[in-house]
């Protein structure tokens, strides 16, 4: 197994691991980790298939790019939850609802 | 074999972030997974991006974490996850065996003749380049949506401070000395 292999394995339990963590949680700033923890699977998948296909400076600027969306992502993110937290007084996604009957 | 073990680690930090119960606990998790993702980045030959997710992902996004958990605070109360487990693990096999699927026959065969990384990030993906820096803006917008006050909604019949500062100084002479300005 070349590491360019493990490297794509690796990139997709990673995408694994944060689908799961958006599906069962319901904590906003976990949601926010499990967003990051995808984003690191798609810049491994990105850079590795780059080498795969000896295009790795291409996957290099794309993968450049990708940190950049997914540090603004969490910054937005976090703001969010922030101010939910002062404003509902929780972190539960559940809880957001202000819509009743 | 270093790559495997390097990988094997990313997984287990990455799987301890999502189960950790505190919050600071994950994000720390999360920058352990940063760290070992930019090690496997290096070990890849792609030395710039890994240098960016060092600083970026294990530094600066933990950074902010720490923040933002610090102004929010902790909810250690456990919350039931609104679909079941064995649900979610069916799904996200279904999702990854799908994006397998359908992603690796499209990796193409080696190509020769590439471009430095300069040149490709500075003129063919000029247009990236220009969104990231929108992209920066936007998260300047978001440091400054955490750092902002809460407002409180104004209640009818009930004068807060911040509504005492509109109030000009002539208004207040009328209010408190009304007799002043009738003679």
């Amino acid at each position: 197994m070349t590491s360019l292999n493990i490297a794509i394995a690796g990139a997709l339990v990673l995408l694994g691991v944060g689908l799961y963590g958006l599906l069962i949680m319901r904590n906003l700033i976990k949601i926010v980790i499990a967003l990051q923890i995808l984003g690191k699977g798609a810049i491994l998948a990105l850079v590795a298939a780059g080498a795969i296909s000896g295009q790795t400076n291409l996957g290099q600027s794309v993968a450049v790019t990708l940190i950049v969306a997914d540090t603004v992502v969490a910054v937005v993110g976090l703001a969010l939850a922030v101010q939910v937290r002062r404003r509902f007084g929780s972190l539960d996604v559940n809880e957001l609802s202000t819509l009743r009957g | 074999m270093l790559p495997l073990a390097l990988l094997i680690v990313a997984v287990l930090c990455a799987v301890q972030a999502v189960r950790a119960a505190r919050l600071l606990v994950s994000a720390i998790w999360l920058a352990g997974v940063s760290a070992l993702v930019a090690l496997l980045l290096y070990w890849l030959g792609a030395h710039e991006v890994a240098v960016i997710e060092l600083s970026v992902g294990a530094g600066l996004v933990t950074v902010l974490f720490v923040f933002a958990i610090s102004m929010a605070g902790e909810d250690l109360t456990p919350l039931k996850s609104l679909i079941s487990r064995p649900l979610a693990l069916a799904l996200v096999g279904v999702s990854v065996v799908a994006i397998a699927w359908l992603a690796l026959p499209l990796i193409e065969q080696p190509v020769t003749g590439e471009s430095p990384f300069g040149t490709l990030l500075w003129q063919n993906r000029g247009a990236d380049v220009l969104v990231q820096i929108v992209l920066i803006f936007a998260g300047v917008l978001g440091v400054l949506g955490i750092l902002a006050d809460e407002k409180r909604p104004a209640t009818p019949g009930v004068q807060t401070a911040d509504m005492v500062e509109d109030v000009t100084p002539e208004l207040v002479t009328e209010i408190v000395e009304p007799e002043k300005e009738l003679a």
